[in-house]
């Protein structure tokens, strides 16, 4: 990277392991040397991962209940509207505000908004799409897709310098350890 | 299939012990990974694929041909008249719809219930699904007339001061059959994101990488993106579960608010989503024997997903014709004559053919599915899951047709006969369902990756 170059500054160090029990070990190993600024990499969701860096509590179940809260209202609010507003229509003597009528339409779309927003609101709190990434300029890197399992304690960190961030990770036993360059 | 308080995540599997296994012995991350994509990336493509595509294409041709006359002349050209004005194209779109409903059953309700022998039939059952529901939602739309008015069914603000008329199931179902299109589609493509990350890693071809790259988002596996991404998907699931069975219930709704006799009946929505499920696991089983055939993928898509398959169409099966055996009850105990009349009239009347094979076709010839052995053989269970195909499809005629026809006047009975051209739209669809999944099957991983990954034994995270 001819970027790389110029600048000496680097995204972080990457630590490679070959099981999930070991990125778990590692990340939890991180987590009490008081780095905070580091992230696991697997191919397969894992629980305890995301505990062991430190992230314990998911938005997006907020986000699908909010979703699903304004689709509902926004349903029956639409339906209420039209038949009792905008344009009034006796249909057999029934109430214009017939709610049992009402309630398929209003399910349907608290769905519909309930998904849609968790969808969207999962991508948007996990930054993506963002096709370009630092660790993509590390090639061993694309085994995460795979069967490889990483441990990347970013430059960022407060507690991260060169030397001893490394004999960190060299006391992790990984398989290999890469400098992620910008 | 019960998991112990020792279970992990949402994908690990506990099997009950002498069950067959999810999947083959002595596989692996990598292995796993490059059997699925390999599937694509590397095997060329092959005369039966070609053979395949080129049917379903000619069908998709005949289709167009089809649509392409209705558009000219009108809906003339088909079979319908009064009184029997729904015919095969609703016919078609309640037996299309239905088989839809086992893919999300499949990802959703099984998600839900932590039966992770799932993860490796979820993903074919969804783009099933997707593809179901298009060919579901041409009907309506071709039957309308002026298909080109199409939009006039959604709420929005006209110049003509007019709105649907939310009071009507068909409205419902415009509102129930487009939400369970649009969530099918994202529940499908999330849970594509980390597999099209592998084939971005895994393609050679500069364009495949790039597409798949683009697609994938830039997904990198990242722990805090799969705790996000694991709430999502369940929460999809649990949102999906009553999605699905809402569908059905509300395309049954079509029929139940209608005061026809047969159809003015309270038991119509389990009905329907029971025998929705049950052609639809006939429809998994009519795909994934050749897919594991012909992609020799039978370490992943074991006896086990086949013989659980056959245990829940058994399952459904019972259910439906729960369903009839009722129906025919309530007709009599009802005290109604025409409700009488209507069962009679399907027993002996001019359609009365139909009734018996359906009775054949759905309840009395899925019985051998009781025989383990049956269940064992894919032979066996490819031609059950034909002839259960078939039977629902009689199921629906039986139901439109016989209503239809004989109603209370009997100065407007009338008769149906199908036409040349109802038959081309239903083979035409039967085309595009077969064209969209031989595109899918050689351009996405048919299995889902991570999940097979995460049901391996190496994938627990051990304690210390």
């Amino acid at each position: 990277m001819s970027h790389a170059q110029l600048s000496p500054a680097i995204y972080g160090l990457l630590a490679e392991f070959d099981t999930p029990t070991d990125l778990v070990d590692a990340a939890k190993a991180a987590h009490a040397a008081g780095y905070r600024k580091f992230d696991a990499y697997s191919p397969f969701p894992i629980e305890e991962a995301s505990e062991a860096v430190g992230f314990h509590k998911s938005r997006v179940p907020l986000i699908v209940l909010v979703g699903g809260i304004l689709g509902g209202a926004s349903g029956y609010g639409l339906q209420y509207w039209i038949n009792c507003i905008s344009y009034p229509l006796n249909i057999g003597g029934k109430p214009y505000q017939s709610w049992p009528a009402f309630i398929v339409p209003t399910f349907e779309l608290t769905i519909l908004f309930a998904g849609l927003c968790g969808v969207f609101g999962m991508f948007a709190l996990n930054g993506l799409p963002m096709p370009h990434h630092p660790l993509f300029n590390v090639d061993r890197f694309s085994l995460v897709t795979r069967d490889k399992f990483f441990l990347c304690v970013e430059a960022a960190d407060p507690k991260f310098d060169m030397d001893g961030t490394q004999r960190f990770m060299e006391s992790l036993r990984p398989t290999s350890i890469s400098e992620v360059p910008h | 299939m019960q998991q112990g308080p020792e279970e992990k995540t949402i994908l690990q599997d506990v099997p009950w012990p002498d069950e067959p296994p999810v999947m083959a012995p002595g596989q692996s991350f990598g292995s796993v990974t490059d059997t699925i994509a390999d599937a694509v990336l590397q095997r060329p493509i092959g005369l039966g694929w070609l053979l395949g595509l080129f049917i379903g294409m000619t069908l998709i041709g005949l289709l167009m041909m089809a649509v392409t006359y209705l558009f000219l002349v009108g809906v003339g050209i088909w079979g319908i008249e009064i009184p029997v004005a729904w015919g095969f194209a609703i016919i078609n779109f309640v037996w299309w719809i239905g088989i839809g409903h086992a893919g999300t059953l499949i990802s959703a309700i099984l998600l839900l219930l932590k039966q992770t022998w799932r993860n490796s039939i979820n993903r074919f059952a969804e783009a099933m699904t997707l593809f179901a529901v298009a060919c579901a939602g041409m009907f309506p739309l071709l039957h309308m007339g002026r298909p080109w008015l199409a939009y006039w069914m959604f709420p929005y603000p006209s110049s003509m001061g007019v709105w649907p008329q939310f009071r009507s199931p068909l409205v419902w179902d415009v509102f129930a059959v487009s939400t369970y299109a649009t969530i099918s589609a994202v529940f499908w493509y999330v849970g594509l994101v980390p597999d099209l990350a592998t084939m971005r890693e895994k393609a050679t071809h500069p364009a495949g990488k790039k597409l798949y790259g683009l697609l994938a988002m830039g997904w990198r596996g990242s722990a805090r993106h799969w705790k996000n991404y694991e709430a999502l998907y369940i929460l999809l699931a649990g949102i999906a579960t009553p999605l699905v069975l809402s569908v059905h219930t509300v395309v049954s709704f079509d029929f139940a608010v209608a005061i026809m006799p047969g159809w003015h009946t309270t038991i119509f929505p389990p009905y329907f989503v029971a025998g929705a499920i049950y052609s639809g696991f006939a429809m998994v089983l009519v795909l994934a024997i050749p897919i594991r055939h012909f992609y020799h993928l039978e370490g992943m898509i074991t006896m086990r997903h086949l013989q659980n398959s056959a245990k829940i169409m058994l399952a459904t099966g019972l259910i439906v014709a729960y369903g009839y055996a009722f129906e025919a009850f309530i007709a009599f105990y009802s005290g109604s004559t025409y409700e009488r009349f209507m069962m009679q009239n399907r027993w002996f009347g001019q359609y009365s053919m139909f009734y018996w094979m359906l009775i054949l076709f759905n309840i009395l010839i899925p019985q051998v599915l009781w025989f383990p052995k049956i269940r064992a053989n894919v032979r066996w269970l490819f031609s059950i899951s034909l002839v259960i195909l078939v039977g629902m499809w009689l199921e629906r005629f039986v139901i439109i047709v016989t209503s239809l026809s004989r109603d209370y006047l009997p100065s407007s009975w009338g008769h149906y006969t199908p036409t040349r051209w109802d038959y081309a739209v239903l083979a035409g669809t039967i085309g595009f369902f077969a064209t969209a999944m031989f595109i899918f099957i050689r351009i996405m991983p048919s299995i889902s990756i991570f999940e097979m990954r995460a049901l391996l034994p190496e994938a627990e995270v051990k304690a210390k």
